[in-house]
């Protein structure tokens, strides 16, 4: 991939990875973007960006516009086959990606077994970090109290539940706590929020309550469209527990102003 | 006849849920109840996982071989001197259940629960016929006291608190003394205990569902924790089992199999306190049971999903265990699903049984976040299917045409990766800038559906592909 390797980026010998930044960090907080490449290249690996990627698809998907998830899916194994590894800051793109795309073009004999050879190289980040990488300590302080938030994908999609934690066990100072029922949907759910607004928010509002019985002052998760959603619920409800990607809490890159948070 | 669906209206429904107070508080106390329960039993049996793999399979296989099983079970079942109906439709159910009930002039009947008799609105179509029919099931006979449908596959009366019982008892039962004691649940059971004794012994037909039926033995099985199921099919001449076409299984060691994984993704009880067998009509020398053993077998439209997409439904063993774990129901209960069945599994059975277009909400109405799956003893992929639903409703262009025309508006720009970025770049700045110093925005316009209950949390202003490629070039 020579023309889509930045120059900027760290020579490294280890593997090489493309980051699929994902619609919403690109959008919304690109700064988890930077901070998954800094962890990256931390952990060795050498980082492109594939300037063709968008999204991968899901609001199609799971609205029923099968065409439409299919061209996007095309699109985005063009994009990303020709790397290696694949890493999203998201257990949810991930998924998509690795489980998803697969059955989508089960049928294709073109792209279904491209689908699938891409699927193999597919990881969350947190995942690709303690368990392809093998690193969990890169050298974070942070003297705050959290509370972990499993998004469902992640969770149910890609395997992903003991990565983050023993990534956030090497953060000095910090402290994490765990809610209840760490297996329940924040009410994020894609395009489910705001077509059933007040559904979504009554999940969201049970979320809220075990993340505040928690005790913690921070909380983290590892998928922006919950992050989105949980922030936007607590700061409506007037609370002032700071909600962050994982990526930014291990990469040292709280300077930023929390998620929905004012800036100083 | 038949319950009149307010599926379409879901979202209508969802909303008075979501403001009655008792409902929540009966919700809420569920939720944690049957959570916890069953993780506490099946951590108890290692081969839990192994079972549910074993299950899936065995119904796979069923399934596969649905005619020749069916055919055995009616086979053995005439053998042991009883008699099956097969029945395409509710219409053709409820008129042999009537006819069997008229030819011995009955004026009562028992019922156990089944939700293939609240499929085909039995209870409504007897009553109108002269024939009282009297629920039996403590949680169906409170619903029925009320005027109700059942909120839940197996607890039919789960939306109504333990206060709203009383209040109900107390309204139904005048001639009982309007002073005593009905403050603790010991003493509702035996109120309702004493009232439907009576019923039993009444009754000139039991009817009762099954949770299975056994192709080799020509018996069908149910499950209850009260006992009452015994009473209804063994004091009244005649037993009427009601069962859909997919409730057969091929022996006793595979309903066996079938009911260890049942109790327990159901109540979180290791068994049910009653499992009952019954195989024909009382023979000579038999203490006790019916003179008559009849099986109504309902298609009610599920051989039309063989071989579909949706397939899998029918691994369907109703234990409940996806409504259980379902945020949604979680939060707005069974009765917004506007039918007979609720949850996960009923925005799949229900579409298929009373038409997507009688159903268009439900299979939209869920984030899909995959635990009704996890939890599932029969391991059907729901998401899945939900997604085929939804699939459907686009094709047939049932979905709203404002949803339709903004997700293919939008999946343009996402396949033009170049006037993508030029979108995103606007919409950053745009929403950034609107959002100032604050980080978020209270009210966007187009957006209310986020905005009406969540702040938005700004975007920091430049998109990430934008600022990649200032800093590496492009």
């Amino acid at each position: 991939m020579p023309s889509q390797n930045p120059p900027g980026s760290m020579p490294s010998s280890g593997p090489h990875v493309a980051l699929f930044v994902t619609c919403l960090v690109d959008l919304f907080r690109p700064s988890v973007g930077f901070a998954a490449v800094k962890l990256l290249e931390a952990a060795g690996c050498r980082v492109s960006v594939p300037a063709t990627q968008t999204c991968c698809g899901q609001p199609a998907y799971n609205s029923g516009d099968r065409a439409s998830a299919v061209a996007i899916a095309q699109a985005t194994i063009a994009a990303l086959e020709g790397f290696p590894f694949i890493v999203a800051p998201s257990g949810s793109c991930a998924g998509m990606i690795k489980r998803h795309y697969p059955e989508l073009l089960a049928a294709d004999r073109m792209w279904g077994p491209r689908a699938v050879a891409l699927a193999d190289r597919v990881f969350e980040l947190t995942q690709f970090l303690a368990e392809q990488c093998g690193r969990t300590d890169f050298g974070a302080t942070l003297d705050r109290h959290c509370a972990y938030h499993d998004s469902c994908s992640s969770l149910r999609e890609m395997g992903v539940k003991q990565a983050p934690r023993d990534l956030l066990g090497a953060v000095s100072g910090l402290k994490l706590t765990e809610m209840a029922e760490t297996d329940a949907c924040c009410g994020f759910g894609g395009t489910f929020c705001v077509k059933f607004p007040d559904i979504s928010n009554s999940m969201a509002a049970r979320k809220v309550e075990t993340i505040a019985a928690t005790g913690a002052d921070l909380l983290l998760a590892g998928d922006l469209g919950c992050l989105l959603n949980l922030a936007g619920k607590m700061k409506r409800d007037g609370s002032r527990i700071e909600v962050r990607h994982v990526a930014e809490v291990l990469a040292g890159m709280t300077d930023e102003p929390a998620i929905g948070e004012a800036s100083s | 006849m038949t319950m009149v669906p307010t599926s379409n209206a879901f979202k209508t429904n969802a909303a008075g849920a979501l403001k009655d107070a008792p409902l929540q508080e009966a919700l809420g106390i569920a939720r944690e109840h049957s959570i916890k329960t069953r993780l506490g039993t099946i951590a108890k049996l290692p081969e839990f996982e192994d079972l549910r793999d074993i299950g899936r399979d065995l119904k796979n296989h069923i399934i596969a071989h649905l005619d020749q099983y069916l055919l055995q079970f009616e086979q053995e079942v005439i053998k042991r001197g009883g008699h099956v109906h097969w029945c395409p439709d509710g219409e053709s159910a409820r008129a042999k259940v009537l006819e069997i009930c008229r030819s011995v002039d009955a004026r009562t009947v028992t019922k156990g629960k089944t939700m293939i008799g609240e499929e085909i609105g039995i209870n409504d179509f007897l009553f109108a016929n002269g024939i009282e029919p009297v629920e039996t099931d403590l949680g169906e006979y409170i619903i029925q006291l009320r005027g109700e449908t059942p909120s839940h596959i197996i607890g039919p009366a789960l939306h109504v608190t333990q206060a709203q019982v009383e209040a109900t008892f107390r309204d139904a039962h005048t001639d009982l003394d309007p002073k005593r004691n009905l403050e603790d649940p010991a003493s509702l059971m035996a109120e309702a205990r004493t009232k439907l004794r009576a019923g039993f012994l009444k009754a000139d037909v039991g009817i009762t569902g099954a949770n299975f039926l056994i192709a080799d033995e020509g018996a069908t099985t149910i499950v209850t924790n009260e006992g009452n199921g015994d009473l209804t099919q063994t004091l009244p001449r005649i037993h009427i089992v009601l069962a859909s076409i997919e409730k057969v299984v091929p022996s006793l060691k595979d309903a066996m199999t079938l009911l260890r994984i049942l109790a327990r993704s159901a109540t979180g009880q290791e068994q049910s306190v009653y499992t009952t067998f019954s195989a024909g009509p009382r023979r000579p020398g038999d203490l006790d049971g019916p003179e008559q053993f009849h099986v109504v077998l309902i298609d009610n439209g599920r051989s039309a999903y063989l071989g579909s997409d949706f397939e899998e439904m029918l691994r369907c063993i109703r234990c409940g265990a996806c409504l259980d774990h379902c945020p949604v129901y979680h939060s707005v209960g069974g009765h917004a699903y506007g039918w007979v069945y609720s949850g996960p599994i009923g925005s799949l059975l229900n579409p298929a049984i009373i038409g997507i277009e009688n159903a268009k909400p439900l299979p939209n109405a869920s984030s899909l976040c995959g635990r009704c799956e996890s939890v599932c003893p029969m391991r059907i992929p729901i998401p899945k299917m939900l997604r085929h639903w939804r699939e459907r409703e686009f094709q047939q262009a049932l979905a709203p045409q404002a949803e339709r025309s903004g997700i293919r508006f939008w999946a343009f720009f996402a396949r033009r990766p170049l006037l993508y970025r030029l979108g995103t770049r606007i919409a950053a700045r745009l929403l950034s800038a609107m959002a100032g110093k604050r980080g978020r925005l209270t009210n966007v316009p187009l957006a209310q559906g986020w905005t009406r209950f969540r702040d938005l949390p700004a975007p920091q202003g430049r998109t990430f592909h934008d600022q990649w490629r200032a800093r590496n070039g492009s």
